[in-house]
């Protein structure tokens, strides 16, 4: 669900058809008839937009028919602990949790915490709960300290109520069970547009391949993560997949498919705004917030995130070397600080308000390949300088001479300030480097060839650029140059002034006092003897060898193929992976054994390595006053999490909902039919005349734009197309922009298949040529039919293969918890011939948005 | 050289290598390809083919069109909606049906018995020790003669060069030991490379297996060696008729006729002279 896999990830879909081959089921649903599902067993076409409520009708079916997996829920989950009685359902609200604020559209999650006890997320919204807006700090500071046991103070923490028998009505399976009453079969047929019957195939199909010998995953990408209710897909698939036992154990799981080679690499060593290395978070700009306080209000007492401070000590000491010391708090105040939501488009918004005078952009093309593509493009517009590092001249370093805005007049070059630097770059056949994959597995790749020209590898730039920042700061005294006067920046460098990418991988790795590699993250003190990059990448080096360069074929080796390459943390190839041994330890069965406790040995041991403390027997029961590693219980699997369980209900960590909730995309041409509350009530928005969203179903306005469109991706071209449209071979394959509709529709709107047609917002209006095809089924919702149209994303003016930026459509309605925008479900109207070209497209917009009653 | 049709064991033995390897071939699963291209792709990376005219055919996702001088592997795309005979699910009272859409990348069968070596006049189409088709592209002087001989409408004279051009299975890299590059890029082994005999087994296992499934379309084709092409050396597992796919349903190398026309001709000949020399000799004898 959520993802086209065998289009956007064909290597790995591999394994899928493997899986089948050997007698697997799969099922798609998916708006769009794809590739994947054309290999699929049933492809489920669901209405863009809808998802939560269709696994939110997998949950129902699955608690009301007793299909969860009993023994794993009671002790593995947290469906057992009882809610504060003050917790308030959407069933109770119309639509809305307890502590919504409707002024600033934000929650108090404090309601939604357990009876007689308090769990910090394992990640999420964090560090926040420090000081509000209004509260004096030190009244919030003893506030969490009587919440959160750290390290220095006195850990007195009061354990959930539970009531093992899950009868409880505030116990989480009860609360579950009455928020998810009225998902029944026919709400899923009324929302998503699936038949009842096909329904029930798909329930019955993961009923019946799940439990102690069977195990089912969902593989999602970003058919799940771009929505406003984005991070709650993935936790209603998280929901269902924990009442069916099917997380920690072989064949199960959640997948996130990740987009880029390595944009799973770049969360783990971030370029996200609010992450430091190992999702530690980045620090808040709190008063008086010390290492020690940032420690205590973000790490957990109870497991491996117990030892943040050695992690955080050994980042810093791997960043500032000898310059941290215990006397200046290990540098700690050389990290930046964060005074709000510095997300990527809270900032680009800030460009066109004249807020940001430089850019970087590397690896991206947002003149093209980001939501509101226009409002990107008067961003880019609107600074100082801007840095674009691409294979090829891409839109984001032209848009100045040859934008769309240069063709209605809009923008003139003349009046455009932004002085662009164009540095070429090296692909990924020209450098060495890590990728790291959807499995967290990291891979090396050798250089091939050196790189044409002046084109040089991302290290290369950074290390410059570094170098010659740091070279021209030698001298200051000003106490803002401290952390980068300070920053250790030695690598070796080749013939070439290449920097070795594998020292660098060393420095993730860490090292201990000696200078000797570390063998894991068990190894990191906080005393300052260990240095390491990124916690979770600890081990990658062990005993001096490169573990991501190992490439023994699977064929050669058991099935988690543990020699091919290295997984984080510490090569464990399943995460969790004590839930796939009962509370007792043995194997839930034989067939799906992975790991388990050797009594005699006293260990943890098996097919894989144990996400555990190893020798932590499953009948161990912490003393009160034992912390980290030492205070997970023997049958608590969910090492991460404070109270190692896995969670149907969290209790922390999120901004807009503890249960999963079905909310309409923020366009939709369709009323909740659940909820009074249309949308996801905690969703950012961002109401600005370069962003108009369009009128709710229902009001004046919402006619102008009765279909659906959903943004998407084909095997041919790459993301937006800095790789692929410059590529003769690719080129030919899908040649340029097109528009995917149904038979139906195009009767409607008298579309011709080869023909043009153009897609209408309220943003503005793209041209594509029309494939009319069987695979796009109108559906059918009781009496109403919604039509939704495929719109491929990779397309913009420049090189071989050309056409109109799908991005150009969209708005700007963001996740609350991530920041990350809707593209896969908003409303638009579709035309026959060309759209309007130069001046007359900006007259056309404006009276398209007039006659929606939007104002410019 | 010997029989131009029928079943033939080994074709290479036949063309006279005397210390030969084991035949190679292709078995292309059509029932795992994903539609990806990437044995496209690869292909013509490999051989350095010269990309094509970017037209957007609208024929499904099928922009290449065809096997061509300058396309060796080609992945049509086939867009079928299905009755499955009983009433649908979506309450309007008209049948169910079904969509599906078959993906099958194609390719030169690399014939037993080969109508475009046969009739190749300078002995550039050669049968080689791998027991495949190859043109030699340094011999050929582009005559043509092998377009309109092949059966499946393979071979092609390339445009602005005038020689013919089709599928080597990559002979420049059999002989190191490697497998051709669309076999190699292929993410799913629906393109399987190696020797015939095994290909042919693996086949039949896999047909089995399927129809176990209830998957009752599926049926290989090029498979027997028995066809009218003595068996393809690039044989294919497809999910309908071959039609469906644009393949042929009973290809013929155009050559089997061959000895039989000459025989017939020589008859005729002979027939002739006869009737002209009884005619000359009843004249004199009146």
């Amino acid at each position: 669900m959520g993802s086209n896999m065998a289009e956007a990830h064909p290597v790995g879909f591999q394994w899928v058809m493997e899986a089948k081959r050997k007698g697997a089921t799969v099922i798609h649903v998916d708006p769009r008839f794809t590739r994947t599902s054309a290999v699929a067993d049933l492809h489920v076409p669901i209405r863009a937009g809808t998802d939560i409520a269709f696994l939110g009708g997998l949950i129902h079916h699955v608690l009301e028919n007793e299909a969860w997996f009993t023994e794993y829920v009671r002790a593995y989950t947290n469906a057992p602990m009882l809610l504060r009685e003050d917790f308030a359902d959407t069933e109770d609200l119309d639509g809305l949790f307890s502590g919504f604020d409707p002024g600033s559209g934000t929650y108090d999650t404090t309601s939604w915490q357990y009876e007689g006890g308090t769990a910090p997320p394992a990640s999420g919204q964090r560090d926040l709960e420090q000081d509000d807006a209004e509260g004096s700090a030190e009244e919030a500071h003893e506030h969490e300290r009587g919440q959160v046991a750290g390290s220095g103070g006195s850990p007195v923490e009061t354990w959930p109520e539970r009531d093992d028998t899950m009868r409880d009505p505030r116990c989480v399976l009860q609360v579950l069970r009455r928020h998810y009453a009225r998902y029944t079969p026919a709400m899923v047929h009324e929302i998503c547009g699936i038949p009842e019957e096909t329904f029930r195939r798909v329930a019955d199909a993961l009923v019946r391949n799940s439990g102690p010998d069977r195990t089912s995953a969902f593989c999602y990408a970003v058919g799940w993560t771009h929505h406003t209710v984005g991070v709650q897909y993935i936790r209603a698939a998280s929901v269902l997949q924990s009442l069916l036992g099917n997380i920690g154990r072989p064949g199960g799981g959640i997948l996130a498919l990740r987009g880029h080679a390595s944009i799973q690499g770049s969360t783990d060593i971030p370029t996200l705004f609010d992450l430091l290395p190992g999702y530690i978070p980045m620090p808040h700009a709190h008063r008086d917030e010390d290492l020690a306080s940032f420690i205590e209000s973000n790490s957990g007492r109870k497991g491996f995130w117990g030892d943040m401070d050695a992690y955080t000590v050994s980042l810093l000491r791997a960043w500032f070397g000898d310059n941290a010391t215990a006397d200046n708090d290990w540098c700690f105040d050389h990290l930046p600080r964060l005074t709000g939501d510095h997300s990527s488009f809270r900032t680009v918004m800030d460009q066109v308000d004249g807020k940001v005078p430089g850019y970087f952009v590397i690896g991206e093309n947002p003149a093209v390949g980001t939501a509101n593509a226009r409002q990107q493009r008067a961003g880019l517009a609107n600074l100082e300088w801007l840095v674009v590092r691409d294979l090829n001249m891409i839109e984001t370093a032209t848009f100045w001479k040859d934008g769309p805005e240069i063709e209605t007049g809009e923008m003139r070059t003349e009046d455009i300030g932004t002085e662009v630097f164009f540095l070429p770059a090296a692909a990924h056949t020209e450098k060495d480097g890590t990728f790291t994959n959807t499995q967290r597995l990291l891979q090396w790749h050798h250089k091939a060839v050196e790189p044409p020209g002046d084109c040089r590898s991302d290290l290369w730039f950074y290390y410059e650029l570094g170098r010659r920042i740091k070279q021209r700061l030698a001298g200051s005294t000003d106490p803002r140059d401290r952390p980068l006067q300070d920053l250790t920046w030695d690598y070796p460098v080749d013939a070439h002034g290449e920097p070795s990418a594998d020292a660098v991988l060393r420095e993730i790795n860490g090292s201990g006092a000696d200078g000797e590699l570390l063998p894991g993250y068990t190894a990191l003190r906080n005393d300052g003897s260990t240095r390491c990059g990124c916690w979770i990448y600890c081990g990658v080096y062990a005993d001096g060898v490169n573990g991501s360069a190992r490439r023994r074929p699977g064929g050669e080796q058991d099935l988690v193929a543990a020699e091919w390459g290295w997984a984080w943390p510490m090569n464990r190839r399943v995460l969790y992976n004590r839930a796939s041994a009962d509370p007792s330890g043995k194997p839930w069965s034989e067939r799906k054994a992975l790991i388990h406790w050797d009594a005699d040995a006293g260990r943890w041991t098996g097919g894989d390595v144990p996400d555990f403390p190893v020798d932590t027997a499953p009948d161990y029961e912490p003393p009160e006053d034992a912390r980290a590693a030492e205070a997970i219980g023997g049958a608590e699997p969910f090492v991460m999490q404070a109270d190692g369980r896995a969670w149907l209900h969290a209790p922390a960590g999120l901004a807009d909902a503890p249960i999963p909730t079905h909310y309409e995309p923020a366009e939709s041409p369709v009323r909740n039919a659940l909820y009074g509350q249309q949308a996801n009530p905690a969703r950012q928005r961002f109401d600005r005349p370069d962003n108009r969203l369009h009128p709710e179903p229902g009001t004046p306005g919402a006619e102008v734009f009765p279909f659906v469109f959903t943004t998407f991706r084909v095997t041919e071209h790459h993301t937006a197309g800095g790789m692929s449209r410059w590529t003769p071979y690719l080129t030919e394959l899908q040649p340029e922009m097109f528009l995917e509709v149904s038979p139906a529709l195009a009767a409607e709107r008298g579309l011709e298949h080869g023909g043009w047609a153009h897609v209408v917002t309220a943003r503005s209006a793209i041209e594509g040529r029309v494939l009319v095809t069987d695979r796009a089924t109108p559906l059918r919702h009781g009496d109403r039919v919604v039509h939704q149209i495929g719109v491929p994303w990779h397309w913009g003016p420049n090189g071989l293969s050309t056409g109109d930026a799908a991005n150009d459509l969209l708005g700007v309605a963001l996740d609350p918890n991530v920041h990350i925008m809707e593209t896969k479900a908003a409303t638009c109207d579709i035309r026959p011939g060309r759209r309007p070209r130069g001046p007359a497209l900006v007259a056309f917009l404006a009276d398209r948005r007039r006659a929606a009653g939007l104002e410019d | 050289m010997g029989r131009l049709s029928g079943p033939l064991a080994d074709p290479s033995g036949d063309a006279g290598y005397a210390d030969r390897p084991e035949r190679v071939g292709f078995f292309t699963d059509t029932s795992v390809c994903i539609g990806c291209k990437a044995c496209e792709v690869a292909c013509k990376e490999w051989n350095a083919l010269p990309a094509e005219d970017d037209v957007l055919t609208g024929m499904s996702y099928d922009n290449t069109g065809q096997l061509g001088a300058s396309t060796y592997r080609h992945v049509a795309f086939v867009e079928r909606t299905v009755d499955l005979g009983m009433p649908g699910l979506a309450g309007d009272g008209g049948d169910a049906t079904e969509v599906r859409w078959l993906m099958s990348s194609d390719v030169c069968k690399h014939c037993t018995h080969a109508a475009c070596l046969d009739v190749c006049p300078t002995g550039s189409l050669i049968r080689t020790e791998h027991g495949t088709v190859l043109v030699q592209e340094d011999i050929c002087n582009g005559c043509g003669y092998c377009i309109p001989a092949c059966p499946y409408g393979v071979i092609d004279q390339r445009p602005g060069d005038g020689r013919a051009f089709k599928c080597t299975m990559c002979q420049d890299r059999l002989g190191v030991g490697l497998q051709p590059a669309c076999a190699t890029a292929c993410p799913t082994e629906s393109i399987r490379f190696g020797p015939l005999d095994e290909l042919r087994a693996e086949a039949d296992e896999r047909l089995a297996a399927l129809h176990d499934r209830g998957v009752d379309d599926a049926r290989l084709y090029g498979h027997d060696a028995g066809d009218g092409v003595g068996g393809a050396g690039a044989f294919f597992l497809l999910l309908d008729e071959p039609e469906v796919y644009g393949l042929p349903p009973d290809p013929v190398v155009t050559t089997r006729d061959l000895p039989s026309m000459w025989r017939h001709a020589a008859a005729a000949a002979l027939a002739v002279a006869g009737a002209v020399a009884a005619a000359f000799v009843g004249r004199t004898s009146r």
